[in-house]
């Protein structure tokens, strides 16, 4: 008999559901849920994960779920907790999981109305950058350059910067994740869940289909989102902002690889010109500045 | 024997008595945004929550779209709710109106009756709330203050029968009725709470996790809405059965129709809402006469009396249905609907299109449409312009 044990972890996400291959989106809610516990209430608008969770002749989730129209879960996922809470209930969860699109665009109001009333959610935005689900429509969030099925020569805007935007309604905490990082992401969490009050995690989820690279990059493109400095990685507890993992390392642009190392692996960004990849660079440099003004105060 | 007891008389706007009997109800989440002729009333409910006289959350939303959400999400974790809302709330709340009435979760919404725009008008209408009514939701609608605070109780009861589970629309008329004080018979808190037992619905079990709303392949939505209509039509008997359980606790008699003298009638009306008054003030004056008219109220729209109104309309000479609504490019929405329940009775049906916008409607005018109905001067479809 072996003196090793093997960890033996079950799944709060079952596997066999109906997300894309390469698609980080069941590896999260399963980071998620681990950390949570089976006292949460999974919000979900209309985006990838709709489909991911199944139909009605089953789901791959361990908690309840209750699907929203598109611009509604913020305001649901309030009715929700507000309920449970009227019912004595005190220790279940109640989380939003939705897009970019469903966050930053359509149901921007319904965030912004959640989070000023400090409604007792966790709110993860799953960012994968563009409409994923109907086929590869530019959203706010879809970064500057990027190819989508409305940008055909890439788009001419600049990503919304959402994390900071939440950071404004004066929230009990914010915090950026990559699942490249799944134990920051995991930390995060249970940081979150330790609060009262609204929370928001902008958790980068790559994208194979929608960001043109191969199912099995992407672990490999969001960590090089992180380490170019694309992708911060912080937490805003309380108003003091804290970079967190290996973003820590990065306030010396020497330290951060060149933004091109994160570009190249993906066809989104295949039409980019010089010009445009130092505007991107250079873009991100000014992000790190204000950043360091953030560690600074 | 006819038991007289002796009730709690108030005198209350229309937007406050909806609000006392929602107080009685005890709902124990609202989400209300506001909106004119609505917003005495959210206030209302605001102080009522403030002096703990009523014990809820008021979730004060930035729209009229996550009013619907957030009371649509607390009403599947078990707690009863209410909204209310009027016009271009009643528009904006659309998509989750249909959400509701689609997952079929007990809901009560108010509904102050008001134009849409564009152009611009605060006033009376009926197009809000009939443009609802393919949305799955019971919509029932009152003629005075007095119907509206019974209705409101009554529409708890009804959205939460297990034999119904359906969310309930209480229309009332906009400044009409929202902003008229009238004498209102109120129960006593004991008596609403023995109508109204505690809420079972509740979706959200931690110990058996369920996925509600998901995507349905086309075999199980058509399923899901073929149980809709059938809980629809269920419905029916069921608000017959809470109507004349309200009677004996309030003394005040509920149908899905009235019949005002037009059991014996050659001439009938039909009407919804506030002006159903008028029209039975013009009914007398036609009886006086010498001609006999009647009135056909509809208090309950969806689901359609059609049984009522064959009932009462099979032998009319003359219907006249009064629409403060229009379907453009078909018709008056309730005369339309007239005409589908008596289809096939040869019964003469004709319309009349009044009181758009707020525009003033009065006894006299329903006396003379009718006058040119009986001289056979009246055309198939009149505008009251």
């Amino acid at each position: 008999m072996s003196l090793i044990a093997k960890p033996k972890r079950i799944p709060k996400f079952h596997r066999g559901n109906a997300a894309c291959p390469g698609c980080p989106i069941p590896r999260e809610i399963d980071i998620l849920l681990e950390e949570l516990g089976p006292k949460t209430v999974l919000v979900v608008p209309a985006g990838c994960t709709t489909v991911v969770m199944g139909d009605m002749s089953g789901m791959p989730a361990t908690v309840p779920v209750v699907h929203s129209a598109f611009a509604a879960a913020p305001a649901i996922a309030s009715g929700i907790v507000r309920a449970l809470r009227m019912r004595g209930d005190y220790d279940a969860y109640v989380v939003v999981w939705a897009g970019d699109g469903a966050t930053g665009d359509i149901g921007f109001a319904s965030l912004s109305g959640a989070a000023e009333r400090n409604e007792d959610i966790i709110y993860v935005c799953y960012d994968n950058e563009a409409y994923m689900n109907t086929g590869i429509q530019r959203s706010g969030l879809t970064p500057y350059g990027a190819w989508t099925t409305t940008t055909p020569e890439g788009k001419r805007e600049f990503k919304k910067p959402l994390p900071f935007i939440m950071a404004e309604h004066k929230i009990p905490y914010v915090a950026t994740a990559s699942i490249a990082y799944p134990f920051d992401y995991q930390a995060k969490v249970r940081k979150a869940k330790q609060i009262r009050g609204f929370r928001y995690i902008h958790l980068l989820s790559p994208c194979p289909p929608g960001w043109r690279f191969d199912a099995s990059l992407t672990i490999e493109v969001a960590k090089l989102a992180v380490e170019t400095g694309v992708w911060p990685l912080f937490e805003i507890e309380n108003g003091e902002f804290r970079l967190t993992g290996i973003s820590k390392n990065l306030l010396d642009k020497k330290n951060r690889k060149p933004v091109i190392e994160y570009l190249k692996l993906q066809g989104r960004f295949s039409k980019l010109t010089e010009e445009q990849i130092k505007e991107i660079q250079d873009a991100i440099d000014r992000m790190w500045e204000e950043i360091a003004a953030r560690v600074k105060k | 024997m006819v038991q007289v007891l002796k009730r709690k008389a108030l005198a209350l706007v229309g937007n406050h008595a909806v609000a006392y009997a929602v107080k009685q109800a005890k709902p124990q989440v609202l989400a209300v945004f506001p909106i004119t002729p609505q917003t005495t009333m959210l206030e209302k409910l605001a102080e009522y929550i403030a002096s703990g006289e009523l014990k809820a959350e008021l979730i004060k939303v930035e729209s009229e779209h996550s009013a619907m959400a957030a009371i649509y999400g607390a009403a599947l974790a078990g707690a009863r709710v209410f909204t209310a809302t009027s016009s271009h709330g009643l528009l904006y709340m659309t998509e989750m109106i249909y959400w509701a009435g689609g997952q079929r979760v007990p809901i009560v919404a108010a509904i102050a009756t008001r134009a849409i725009a564009s152009p611009w008008s605060i006033l009376d209408e009926h197009q809000d709330f009939l443009s609802k009514r393919d949305a799955i939701w019971i919509q029932i609608m009152a003629e005075n203050v007095q119907e509206a605070y019974d209705l409101t109780i009554q529409a708890f009861r009804i959205s939460e029968d297990e034999r119904v589970i359906l969310p309930v629309m209480m229309g009332f008329d906009g400044f009409i009725l929202t902003h008229t004080m009238e004498k209102v018979e109120v129960l006593e808190d004991y008596e609403v709470d023995s109508f109204l037992p505690p809420r079972k619905f509740n979706l959200i079990d931690f110990s058996d996790p369920v996925g509600i709303g998901p995507l349905a392949q086309p075999d199980d939505y058509m399923r899901v809405r073929y149980d809709a209509m059938k809980a629809m039509e269920r419905s029916k008997s069921v608000i017959e059965e809470i109507m004349r359980e309200y009677e004996k606790l309030s003394g005040r008699k509920y149908d899905l129709v009235e019949c005002y003298k037009c059991e014996d009638a050659k001439y009938i009306f039909v009407t919804m809402g506030a002006w159903s008054g008028d029209a039975k003030v013009a009914v007398n004056m036609l009886r006086d006469e010498g001609i006999e008219a009647g009135l056909l109220k509809i208090i309950v729209f969806r689901p359609f009396p059609k049984e009522k109104v064959q009932e009462y309309l099979r032998s009319a000479k003359g219907v006249v249905v009064f629409d403060r609504d229009y379907s453009y490019g078909s018709g008056g929405i309730l005369a339309n609907e007239v005409k589908a329940a008596l289809y096939g009775l040869q019964v003469p049906v004709y319309s009349v299109i009044a009181g758009l916008g707020g525009k003033d409607v009065k006894p006299i005018h329903f006396q003379k449409v009718m006058e040119d109905l009986v001289n056979e001067k009246l055309e198939e479809e009149r505008w009251l312009l």
